[in-house]
């Protein structure tokens, strides 16, 4: 790589060619202030904050755009581009509330962080402030464009890392405004409810629906049974919310803190994972024995469903038609626990602990009704019950950890790893294996599909029969393995796709990046995503259909994969939606 | 078949205004009655630029310009002039030194005019919708030499040593970067002419495309060649409707015979134009912008590098140039490169096209060489101020140029002198401002218009220019603070280094122009509270002086009664009750209301 | 929708049937909402679905671009539609008053439509008409020189013309 020899606040460096000045920067040591720019999209140029002074250049320069070149000398903290920062920040707030205090993300906002690092003390420009109406409508992701600072990350990882395209900049100048089409309520456009818009919006102009104060009054409520469930990858993440290193598991802590805020009984979502897998697996060998279409598609992903019904209706025939692990909780808790505890069902408020803003779609989903009640009342996301904890003064770091309730709090490895890319096919060919050869698969952990590879190839083989599969993560990638899968059908057999970068382990409902870190970071998700791995190396038992309690369950309750009753409780169906967006309703023609 | 004359009508939007149309109409009756339908040709052509003195006819051969003609004045013009050879004395435009002189010797170049029509050369003399009128002109002719006799790297030799600078307003060199362009490797490459004029007052690339239409498509295929591009764009305003209409017919008449398309007139270069309409956004004047707009997308400029030239439209290697530029290219071909340098100042060859208006006497567009002085223009071609007022400023460069001032007159036109007084060239633009124009709510206009412009892409254009915006409305309203000037400074630089594209990076110039050369009226608005030209509504005290007869229109129309007093005696104004709207002032037929 | 909305949904449809023969023609965008408006006179949204489902480009895409441009209407417009230049030879010469006077006749404000439905006032980018003004121009016809008595004068003729027109049809 050829060098290139510059100058950054009259000091010499020398720095690889083919490089923006900040990302030059960035690896000197020098973090220039920034708020469009985000190395997963592309770039923008847009804020302005991060301009340098490049000696020979009558007007400021965009570092994050102007490429390094020999000789270049770069200024990046004189009185003079000091000021000039501080004046586009001060810019950026007049359209901003001024009511930290009562927002979402007092303490946690970058917005709030680049101003106290810019400077600004005393405003100078002040004038018309926009107003904007919250948008409420959706039941995952709550929009309020008063916040927005016009940045446009939210746009572009819509339309460029997920290809949903949900969100756009809208009107020109002053009324520049970030919406969906024809600024229709949120809930009716295309928007899949993954929350990725949350995780990259630098204030809170996104933040997930706040279930906190619905679930106050329930948990006080003495007549009723209180049950919470875990995602794996709640545990692998919540540690952050508390200032811990990402990848540190609060697996134990997590359970005695919800125990302490009032649940009855704390399940664990990997159980219902491993069940999951029992049902997979066996429809993956039946349609493999010619009962139903291939490649088959994995659907434990809300927005990745979501996604499905409405841009890839063709597809339908090849998902799967097993309930997502919290759907399938939420199903067994109503039906098999409500019974071994002797309540009605109505008596139980079913909560689940996600890492996941679409879960909270799902949950509403009618079909995913189990005897007239909703499987899941509510979803709350790791950031919600990280606030909770806080908030009820528990000190979760050191809090002596405590384990899942019987009967559906024991989880295989496999079950564990359900939460990162990846995972799921690997626990489902970890248990279709073995029912199909007999055998167990020795190689257990199939490097080909980890990692954060957008889209993950792999082949097993059983009994002589080749079986190719896929993985894919965010649906961008979704979208392009979906491609090649419509122009040869034969190339795979088995597909997996998470809705979110690095899988559910960088869910919309995550802890926000630190100031240290930035969104999606992939160091991040990668410590997440070896949090699990970890666990799962850990466990003696790492086969889902090694799972005595799933065994169990299915002796007194289910029967066996894919009975009448296990159809009944923990089957459900897709089907295609038209929401205004790409696919219109029917022009009438009269 | 030989004709015995052509009469040329001008069809720019001013003539036809006052009733050209009438005028073609007229002309062919009358022939018609006296046989003459075969013997004489009519013509329209584009705006002449002859504004003020419309409607405009043109007899040719002997190049009599008629002005302000009638219907009613056609019969004389036929029986005089065209059946007797004697032109028309009283309609004829006889002052020296304006258009005709440069008409009457046609082809040749006139250095001592001092108008010089090299890019305007055909309009008037063709009609627009023809394509032989075109090639009669040596129209394509520069196009056929380049294919046959020079190679892309000569003709881009040529165009640089002719020292021809972007006429779009940056001044960039136009060799130079048809060099950039042509060194790129790449499958594909485009060629784009911005004809998305939009400053305010500017008709120059709107009477170019709708005059001669030709010299716009010929520059565009010779660009296409030196730099190795097969398809070019037209990306013109929506609001131009008639240049759309004789682009296309242009195009269709140039594929058909053989100029466009495939292996241009038996060579190996294939070159196609397609056109792409603007909607109403002047911020896709900025070649980024345009670009984006090309590929369907919101008109938002990017950042640069990478410049067009190395990823332009559809991410391919770009070259855009102005509706101007492009005009010029088939001279320097033809004319050469020497000849055009000849023209000009050291750094500015060549010529320039302005559109002339606001408060001077010949309102219109002229062509000058570079070089000539503001004061030339102002009171030699354009005829000086009317009403006897006193000139006070001029605008150049539309709304990202700045206000020159009395002493800067005599500066030479030239990109670099230009810059230097602290305003830019711009796309031509130029309005001249006499002591009736207040400089503050002139700037305020400007700062509406960028304002109301911005794409919204970056943050100090799109905020800072509103609030810049409210602190000057609020000097005009009377409400100015003491810190709002340095405020306005402020702000003012910010916007200017900071903002993404040229329009942030300009719009501060018409505020920070008129701060520096007219500072004190500034500081009148926000001190005393006073508009010396009586412009800001807000600032001025009515009164009512003894001329006062006592016919009581003004306490008629008076909306909130401030005004008392009987029948035969002076009225007086309560100054608490008045809210300065004007209306006494307007409905007062003696002159007895005083503005103060 | 009527019969005609039929003509002219077919109309769209050829265009953009059209338009797809040819490479890259998502780039075409602007030239496809200029057929709409041109057909319907503004841009609803079940047009912008229509759209985005033939030429398969996300309507938040389309939604951005058809609010960037001013030239595209939203929203239908009156019978008649009233742009007042404003640039700067026309300012120089007084259109704020002509602007004021429209807006005090009509009882509108700049974007909207009255009541009747007759008249829509917008602003408009210089026309290029300098030697007349202050200019306005009301559907694709240039009124030049004016004051704001010729003004009033002019709209009041449009709308008795109007009236004597809705009158021969009863």
């Amino acid at each position: 790589m050829k060098k290139v020899k510059i100058t950054i606040n009259d000091k010499p460096y020398e720095v690889d060619d083919g490089q923006t000045i900040m990302q030059a920067a960035d690896k000197l040591g020098f973090h220039i202030p920034r708020l469009c720019y985000h190395p997963k999209l592309s770039i923008e140029g847009a804020c302005r904050v991060c301009i340098v002074q490049v000696e020979g250049m009558r007007n400021y320069v965009a570092s994050c755009a102007y490429p390094v070149s020999d000789g270049m000398k770069i200024q990046t903290n004189t009185e003079e581009i000091r000021q000039a920062r501080r004046d586009i920040v001060e810019l950026i707030l007049d359209n901003h509330p001024e009511d930290c205090h009562t927002c979402e993300r007092d303490g946690i906002c970058e917005l709030q962080r680049l101003a106290h690092l810019t400077g600004m003390r005393h405003r100078h420009f002040e004038g018309e402030k926009k107003h904007y109406d919250k948008d409420l409508s959706s039941p995952s992701v709550v929009r309020d464009p008063n916040k927005c600072v016009l940045c446009g990350r939210c746009v572009r990882l819509c339309s460029e890392v997920q290809n949903v395209h949900a969100l756009g900049h809208a009107h020109r100048g002053f009324r520049t405004a970030v919406m969906p089409a024809y600024n229709m309520p949120f809930s009716e456009s295309v928007c899949t409810a993954c929350g990725q818009c949350i995780n990259v919006c630098p204030t809170a102009a996104f933040v997930e629906k706040n279930f906190t104060q619905e679930l106050y009054p329930k948990m006080s409520d003495k007549s009723l049974i209180k049950i919470a469930q875990v995602a794996p990858s709640v545990r692998a993440a919540i540690g952050e919310a508390f200032g811990l290193e990402p990848g540190r598991t609060m697996e134990l802590q997590t359970v005695a803190a919800l125990r302490r805020l009032g649940f009855d009984y704390v399940f664990d979502t990997q159980f219902s994972a491993d069940l999951t897998i029992m049902e997979e697996a066996s429809e993956f060998l039946e349609r493999l024995q010619g009962k139903g279409k291939l490649p088959m598609i994995t659907s434990c992903s809300s927005a990745w469903m979501k996604c499905v019904e409405q841009f890839h209706p063709d597809l339908l025939e090849n998902i799967s038609t097993c309930k997502s692990p919290m759907s399938m909780m939420g199903a067994i808790i109503r039906t098999y626990f409500a019974e071994k505890i002797k309540k009605r069902p109505e008596e139980i408020v079913s909560v689940a602990v996600m890492c996941c803003t679409a879960k909270k779609y799902e949950a509403a989903r009618p079909e995913l009704m189990v005897n007239g009640l909703p499987a899941v009342d509510m979803v709350i996301t790791t950031r919600e019950i990280a606030w909770m904890i806080k908030s009820a003064g528990i000190d979760f770091v050191n809090i002596k950890g405590e384990h899942f309730d019987e009967p559906l709090g024991l989880s295989s490895g496999a079950g564990t790893i359900f939460g990162t890319t990846g995972g799921v096919m690997e626990a489902a060919l970890r248990t279709a294996y073995e029912l199909y050869t007999g055998e167990t698969l020795m190689d257990i952990e199939i490097q080909d599909i980890r990692g954060l590879k957008g889209i993950k190839v792999g082949k097993i083989v059983m009994d002589g029969k080749e079986i190719r599969v896929a993985v894919a993560h965010g649906l961008g990638n979704a979208s392009k393995l979906l491609d090649e899968v419509r122009r040869d059908p034969e190339k795979y057999h088995f597909i997996e796709i998470m809705g979110c970068p690095g899988g559910c382990i960088g869910g919309g409902g995550q802890p926000y990046a630190g100031s240290n870190s930035i969104p999606l970071d992939e160091e991040c998700l990668k410590k997440r995503a070896e949090a699990l791995y970890g666990l799962d190396r850990n466990k003696t038992i790492r086969r889902s259909h090694q799972n005595p309690d799933v065994q169990r369950i299915y002796k007194e309750f289910l029967g066996r994969p894919l009975s009448a009753t296990a159809h009944r409780i923990l089957h459900t169906h897709y089907q295609a939606k038209k929401p205004c967006g790409i696919i219109p309703r029917e022009l009438q023609v009269r | 078949m030989s004709r015995k004359y052509s009469i040329t009508i001008c069809d720019g939007p001013t003539c036809l205004h006052k009733k050209s149309k009438e005028l073609g109409a007229a002309i062919e009756q009358c022939l018609k009655e006296h046989g003459l339908t075969d013997k004489v040709r009519i013509n329209l052509s584009g705006c002449l630029g002859m504004c003020a003195k419309g409607p405009i006819m043109i007899i040719n051969p002997g190049y009599t310009i008629y002005g302000g003609v009638t219907a009613g004045d056609v019969a004389e013009i036929i029986e005089k002039h065209i059946i007797k050879n004697k032109p028309v004395s009283r309609l004829a435009i006889e002052e020296d030194h304006l258009y005709n002189r440069f008409f009457r010797v046609f082809g040749d170049v006139n250095f001592f005019g001092k108008q010089l029509r090299i890019v305007l050369r055909n309009c008037g003399i063709i009609d627009p919708e023809s394509i032989d009128d075109y090639l009669s002109v040596r129209g394509y002719e520069a196009l056929a030499r380049v294919l046959t006799e020079m190679k892309p790297s000569d003709v881009i030799d040529e165009v640089k040593k002719a020292g021809l600078r972007g006429r779009g307003g940056a001044g960039f060199p136009t060799g130079t970067k048809w060099f950039l362009t042509a060194r790129e490797t790449s499958d594909e490459k485009f060629v784009i002419c911005n004809a998305d004029e939009g400053d305010p007052g500017a008709f120059m690339d709107r009477s170019t495309i709708e005059g001669d239409p030709h010299s716009v498509i010929e520059g565009m295929c010779v660009g296409g060649y030196a730099v190795g591009a097969k398809k070019g764009f037209i990306y013109i305003r929506a609001e131009y409707p008639l240049a759309i209409k004789r682009l296309e017919k242009a195009i269709a008449d140039a594929k058909n015979e053989g100029f466009l398309g495939d292996k241009i007139m038996g060579s190996d270069f294939s070159f196609d134009i397609e056109i792409r309409l603007g909607a109403g956004a002047f911020v896709c004047g900025e070649e980024t912008a345009l670009i984006h707009s090309i590929e369907g997308h919101r008109g938002m400029p990017r950042p640069r590098p990478p410049y067009p030239s190395v990823q332009g439209v559809f991410n391919k290697p770009t070259l855009i140039n102005n509706v101007e530029t492009w005009a010029n290219i088939p001279v320097v071909i033809l004319d050469g490169a020497e000849w055009f340098k000849s023209i000009g100042t050291e750094k500015s060859k060549g010529t320039k096209v302005f559109a002339l208006a606001g408060k001077i006497k010949n309102t219109g567009l002229i062509e000058v060489p570079m070089g000539i002085t503001l004061r030339s223009i102002i009171y030699d071609i354009g005829g000086g101020i009317p009403n006897n007022k006193k000139f006070k400023a001029l605008q150049t460069g539309g709304p990202s140029g700045g206000c020159l001032s009395e002493e800067y007159l005599d500066t030479k036109i030239d990109y670099d002198s230009l810059a230097q007084a602290g305003s830019i060239m711009g796309s031509g633009g130029m309005i001249v401002l006499d002591e009736d124009t207040c400089m503050v709510n002139i700037a305020k206009f400007f700062l509406e218009f960028t304002e109301n412009e911005s794409c919204g892409k970056c943050a100090p254009c799109r905020e800072g220019t509103k609030r810049m915006l409210e602190i000057l409305t609020r000097i005009t309203e009377g409400k100015g603070e003491d810190d709002d000037i340095k405020k306005l400074e402020r702000l003012g630089k910010l916007i200017q280094k900071a903002s993404l594209c040229g329009l942030g990076q300009s719009a501060p110039n018409p505020v920070l122009s008129t701060l520096k050369n007219f500072r004190s009226e500034y500081e009148e608005h926000i001190k005393e509270k006073k508009c010396r030209a009586k412009v800001c509504s807000a600032l001025l005290g009515y009164e009512i002086s003894e001329k006062c007869i006592g016919c009581t229109a003004c306490k008629k129309v008076c909306p909130t009664g401030a005004i008392s007093g009987i029948q035969k005696s002076r009225h007086v104004i309560d100054q608490s009750k008045c809210i300065r709207c004007g209306a006494c002032f307007e409905a007062c037929k003696f002159n007895a209301i005083k503005r103060t | 929708m009527t019969g005609t909305d039929d003509i002219k949904l077919t109309e769209l449809k050829n265009f953009m049937a059209d338009i797809k023969k040819r490479e890259r023609s998502e780039s075409q965008l602007i030239a496809i909402l200029h057929k709409a408006q041109e057909l319907y006179g503004y841009l609803g949204n079940d047009i912008m679905d229509e759209i985005a489902v033939t030429m398969n480009i996300p309507t938040a895409h389309i939604w951005g671009v058809a609010t960037f441009y001013h030239y595209f209407n939203l929203k239908p417009k009156g019978k008649h539609a009233i742009s007042v230049c404003l640039g700067t030879a026309c300012y120089v010469k007084g259109a704020t008053q002509i602007l004021e006077t429209i807006k005090k006749e009509l009882k509108i404000t700049i974007g909207e439509t009255t009541q009747d439905r007759l008249f829509t006032l917008e602003e408009t980018r210089c026309l290029g008409t300098c030697g007349l003004a202050p200019v306005m121009m009301i559907d694709n016809k240039v009124y030049g020189n004016l004051t704001p008595k010729k003004v009033v004068e002019i709209l009041h003729s449009l709308a008795h013309e109007h009236e004597q027109e809705q009158q021969a049809k009863a």
